[in-house]
This record gives C-alpha cells, sequence and structure tokens, in this order.
C-alpha cells in the first residue's frame, strides 16, 4: 500500500506569541515541533504498513527548515520524505496550500491513501486535509478515531461523531484526517534516527510540480488576515465560601458597588 | 558538565530521555504500588531498539559500547529503576553468551534479545550463594546428550518474566569454583519453574523470584563455553554489568535532585523559599557535587573499560560502589529536603529512596565490591 502521510512544522504552543506589529505568529525564538496531530497521521501510516506493507511517503509544504520534522517522520518509521520549498509559496492560506500539496502528490506518483492530521495548532483551521482531497478528486473522511481493518482493496475505520462515531468502509484511493484518539505516536527508534540522519530529502520546488504562480503564495491566497488579536483576558473571578447565606451576602457586598 | 558525547551517543540519550519523560515517569507510581512488570514500556523500548544496544551487530544488535549502555540506563533511572532493572537484567541475561558462547548459542538467541522479543534473566544467586559464588548448590549432571539440573536459584531479577535464563551449576563439585559451569534454560523446559514473585521494600516494577530445577533436561549444546568456566563467565559478566548499575545510581540521584531542589524553590517558610537558607543550600549543592563526580567517574570507567576490556574489574567495582552509595546518600537527604512532604507516599521521593537500597546489594554488595578493589590494589602493589 502507497501511503502518503502530510505533516507541518508548527510552533510549540507552550511558547507562541503574537507579534503585536505584525498581528502574525512571531515564530523566532520559538521551538518548531511536528504538529501533534500529524504524529498521529504518521502512526497511522507507519502502522498500517507494517500491517499490510508497503511504503510511508511524508510530505511537508514549509520553509527549509521544515526538513527537521521530516527527518523526525523518518525515525519514526516513514520510508522517504518530500518537501515542498519554495519561497513563492510563502503567505500561502488554506486554498492555497490545498494546491500546492495537490500539485507535488500528483508529481511524487501513484497514491492510494492519504492520512493527516485533523488540523495543525497553529491556524486550527482543519481545511488543509478535505481540500486536498477535493483538488485531487478523491474521497475523504475526517475526524478518524480508529481503523478496524485494512486490506489492498478495502479499509474500515470509525469516524468520531459529537453523540459517538460512525463505521465506514472505502475502497481506496481515499484520504483521512485523524484525531489523537487513533493511536499512540511511538519513539523513535536508534535505527531510524541513524536513518533519518543520512537520508536524503528532495526538495520540490514551484517549477518542479508545475504550479500556476497565481495559484499559490499570497497571490493564490483569497483569504486575507484583517486583524490577529489576543482575547482580552476575562475578569477577575472569586470564589465565595462559607454557608450559604455567608455566601449571598459576600455577593451583595460585591454587588453594591455595580448598583444604580 | 559537558562530557563531549558523540553524535550516535545523544541519540541514545535522546531516546531513552523520551522514553523516561513520556511513559516512565508518568507510570511509576502505579508499577511501584502493583507490583507490576513494565510490560508495555519494555516493548516500547524494544521499538526503539534499545535492547539492541549490547548486541554485536553481527547478531542483530547495534555493537554498543559500555558507555551507550551507561547513558541509556542512566536516563532511565531517572525515572524509575525498578524498570531500569529490569531492562538491565535482560542484558545481564545475555551476557554470559555474548562473553563465552559458543557461535551456535549466539546466533540462536542473540538475535531475538536485541529486538527485545525475548527478554533475559542471569541466575546465579542460591539461599547460601551470593557473594560467595562458591556456595552454589544446583547441580548439572551429564546424561547422554543431556544436562539434568537440579536446584533453586533465589531472588532472580526477571524470574518468571523472561525467556532464556543463563544459569550457574556445578558440575564437579568437589572441584570447587572451578567446578562450576553456566547453562541457558529456556521458559518451558520439563522440570523448570519459576517460583512466585517477591514482594519488595523497593524496584516493584522489576520481577523477582525463586527459578526452581527439578531433573530439568536440557540439550548438552547448551553448556555456556567450557565446562568448568562458569565461574570466569560469571565473573566477567558482573564486570561489564556493573557500571550499568552505576549508571543506575547517577540516574536516580539525579532524579531526586531535580526534585528536590524544585521543591526548595516553590517551598515557603519563614517568608521566603527554602532554597534561600543557607543549611538546605548546602544539602543540595553536596547532593550536586556528589552526584556530578560519580556521574564522572561512571563515565570515566565505562571509557576505560571500552578501550582496556580486559582491565575491567577494579574500575568497574569503583564506580559501582561511589554511584550507587552516593544514589542512597542524594535519594535520602532529597526525602529531608522535603520533609514531611519527602515522607509521604504521595509524593516521588520516598519511592527513590526505597528504590536506591538495593544499589547497594545486587550484582555485588558494596561490601564485596571494596573487597575487589582492595585485592586489585593487593596485586598492583605487588609489582
Amino acid at each position: 500500500m502507497k501511503i502518503i502521510v502530510c505533516i507541518k512544522q508548527v510552533p510549540d504552543a507552550r511558547e507562541v506569541r503574537l507579534d503585536p506589529e505584525t498581528n502574525t505568529l512571531a515564530r523566532e525564538g520559538v521551538e518548531s515541533i511536528m504538529n501533534p496531530y500529524d504524529q498521529h497521521a504518521l502512526e497511522a501510516g507507519v502502522s498500517l504498513k507494517e500491517r499490510c506493507g508497503g511504503e510511508v511517503t511524508v510530505i511537508s509544504m514549509g520553509p527549509p527548515q521544515a526538513e527537521a520534522v521530516l527527518r523526525q517522520a523518518i525515525s519514526c518509521g516513514a520510508d522517504q520524505a518530500l518537501l515542498v520549498s519554495d519561497r513563492s509559496f510563502a503567505g500561502a492560506d488554506t486554498w492555497a496550500t490545498s494546491y500546492t500539496l495537490a500539485q507535488a502528490i500528483t508529481h511524487a506518483g501513484e497514491f492510494d491513501l492519504i492520512i493527516c492530521g485533523k488540523q495543525a495548532i497553529d491556524g486550527d483551521t482543519a481545511q488543509v486535509g478535505p481540500g486536498l482531497a477535493m483538488r485531487l478528486g478523491i474521497p475523504y473522511a475526517t475526524c478518524i478515531q480508529k481503523i478496524r481493518s485494512a486490506d489492498e482493496e478495502t479499509i474500515v475505520f470509525e469516524r468520531m461523531m459529537d453523540d459517538g462515531y460512525d463505521v465506514l468502509q472505502s475502497g481506496y484511493p481515499l484520504l483521512m484526517t485523524v484525531v489523537k484518539d487513533i493511536n499512540e505516536p511511538r519513539v523513535p527508534s536508534l535505527r531510524g534516527k541513524m536513518k533519518a540522519k543520512k537520508a536524503e530529502i528532495k526538495i520540490l520546488s514551484a517549477e518542479d510540480i508545475e504550479a500556476d504562480p497565481a495559484c499559490i503564495g499570497l497571490p493564490g491566497s483569497p483569504t486575507q488576515v484583517v486583524k490577529v488579536f489576543p482575547p482580552e483576558p476575562r475578569g477577575a473571578r472569586a470564589i465565595l465560601t462559607g454557608d450559604i447565606d455567608e455566601q449571598v451576602e459576600q455577593l451583595v457586598e460585591k454587588l453594591k458597588p455595580y448598583l444604580v | 558538565m559537558d562530557h563531549f558525547l558523540t553524535e550516535e551517543q545523544q541519540m541514545i540519550v535522546d531516546i531513552a530521555r523520551q522514553i523516561t519523560d513520556e511513559r516512565i515517569i508518568p507510570q511509576r507510581a502505579e508499577l511501584d504500588e502493583k507490583h507490576e512488570f513494565p510490560r508495555a514500556i519494555l516493548e516500547e523500548m524494544a521499538q526503539a531498539d534499545m535492547f539492541a544496544i549490547p548486541i554485536p551487530e553481527a547478531y542483530g544488535g547495534f555493537g554498543g559500547s559500555c558507555l551507550d549502555i551507561v547513558l541509556a540506563l542512566e536516563e532511565l533511572g531517572r525515572g524509575c529503576i525498578g524498570v531500569g532493572t529490569a531492562f538491565a537484567a535482560s542484558s545481564l541475561g545475555i551476557y554470559p553468551i555474548m562473553i563465552s558462547g559458543s557461535e551456535e548459542l549466539k546466533q540462536t538467541y542473540l538475535p531475538d534479545i536485541a529486538t527485545g522479543s525475548k527478554f533475559a534473566a542471569f541466575g546465579l544467586t542460591e539461599a547460601n550463594a551470593g557473594s560467595d559464588a562458591s556456595g552454589i548448590q544446583t547441580t548439572a549432571i551429564q546424561d547422554g546428550d543431556e544436562w539434568v539440573l537440579n536446584g533453586t536459584k533465589q531472588w532472580i531479577t526477571n524470574g518468571g518474566e523472561a525467556q532464556v535464563y543463563t544459569i550457574v551449576a556445578m558440575t564437579d563439585k568437589h572441584k570447587g569454583a572451578r567446578g562450576a559451569s553456566m547453562f541457558v534454560v529456556e521458559e518451558g523446559d520439563a522440570g523448570f519453574s519459576c517460583g512466585p514473585k517477591e514482594i519488595k521494600m523497593g524496584i516493584r516494577a522489576s520481577s523477582t523470584t525463586e527459578l526452581i530445577f527439578k531433573d530439568c533436561r536440557i540439550p548438552k549444546d547448551r553448556l555456556i563455553g567450557r565446562r568448568g568456566t562458569g565461574f570466569i563467565t560469571v565473573m566477567k559478566t558482573l564486570d561489564s554489568s556493573r557500571p550499568g548499575i552505576a549508571a543506575l545510581g547517577v540516574g536516580l540521584a539525579q532524579g531526586a535532585l531535580d526534585m528536590a531542589a524544585t521543591y526548595a524553590k516553590q517551598r515557603e517558610q519563614f517568608g521566603r523559599p527554602i532554597i534561600g537558607f543557607q543549611a538546605v543550600q548546602h544539602m543540595l549543592a553536596d547532593m550536586a557535587t556528589e552526584l556530578e563526580a560519580a556521574r564522572t567517574l561512571t563515565y570515566a570507567a565505562a571509557r576505560h573499560i571500552d578501550a582496556h576490556p580486559r582491565d575491567m574489574s577494579k574500575v568497574s567495582s569503583m564506580c559501582k560502589v561511589f554511584a550507587t552509595d552516593t544514589a542512597m546518600k542524594v535519594t535520602t537527604d532529597a526525602v529531608q529536603v522535603m520533609g514531611g512532604y519527602g515522607y509521604m507516599c504521595e509524593y516521588p521521593a520516598e519511592k527513590m529512596m526505597r528504590d536506591a537500597k538495593i544499589l547497594q546489594i545486587y550484582e555485588g554488595t558494596n561490601q564485596v565490591q571494596r573487597n575487589v578493589i582492595g585485592q586489585e590494589l593487593n596485586k598492583e602493589y605487588n609489582r
């Protein structure tokens, strides 16, 4: 089975800040990590390969330093990695990103299954997975929480819903996005790390994937970020103690200043 | 301190650290409380190739050095030396085959140990034989194409969990130490069984049982090395494994220092964090200094052993004594720094102190280690 896993390098959410000037994420000095949902997508791909045979190709669109997450993916069991990187991709929204990834995947050759994380923890849109499937003209299913069975012909899986889950069966090609419940990502292996160190990461430019310049990067992105702002901090909270009469009394005292 | 690790050694540290932080530390209290063998964690470690580290490349291993193993065990020890002991005991169990085994035995057993699909255990200690290996009463009598084993081993780490056991038995009792031989016994061999799990003060995640041999028949080619060389194999095995025990002590002491120092910064008394008080600072300073000395000695001993594999007894014993005595002291002081909180089972400090004690006892008590060092000195000053 030929499996493609899409991976995004994101700033570590524990350290994220906004640049007040540009209203964009201040990435400098913030450690980059593999998007946590994508770690689960990778684990799903690698364990499927171990069960059914085949190979896992990881693909990422990003700046040259995104190579680090692709090497990490190889250390965790991916067979090869493609970095889709070109200055002209900068500023892409989810529309342009899904176009770019679709072009890259089309140029990379045949595939049976594409696995993406449900969403990235920086943009949080959850649009690129479905967008990519639409561009490629293949069916997709989002929020997959379990792969029940898989063979060369069909795959049966559970889709997380608000009130339980759906059990779906599909043939290939197919794109799925996964939630964290699907698995526990593995620790990289020693051999994997050594392989990752030596692995050649193929870089694909806009020209390599024959991308239409009008469809990529900022020109290809209809989304305009008008304003990004941190939400106002919530007001101070107080927890009242004592029996109910005492608490009511305290509450009345607190409300008095606001009475007209 | 920078110990100038190679890129590959840093990879080992990174993997062991991730397993320790993400898998071992969140589970250690429960494993300790339930005396539960950490099978899932060991499987994760197998997947990460950690069991392959000491096995030669020709048998599917990584061909790692003594220092490589020390680095892995140190990280595991920071999380839980119970889990670290279960892992280390598999290497200990396979060393006799690596050191003295025939090519056939190596090919039969080493690849499965390297992948972690099988665990090993080492069976030396008996009710009347531990520090004094010549007191061994388990016997192996040759009968045609088979050896017949009888006797009972005591306090064997990974007992009941391992699939491959390397066992010391007397083949010629009247020859004393020269009458001891080593054998491979497999889980499921007729006449071989394991006793119930012992209830221990610490390292409760590791399994400790008796091994019972009642007319246990094994093929004659399960003899490790030549007949009568068992005692030499045992000594070489323990010389090789002791720096790993030192490393567990270094890691454990690091875990205890991290906890005590973090606590001392948060805990306020008399209006300020207790780390501001000289009495506490001096305890932490001694803990940190002795820990660094233990780490440096352990790494230096491991590097010496890697460079001079025929001259390992003294340095191997030195690092074991010093690092494990340090672990006992640092964990005890960590409980002291944390006061009442340190004594409560709700926090990991008391577990660390309970765990530390075994390091001074197993794989040769620290008193026996001092004998080894003393005897080596006696030889050196004869020249």
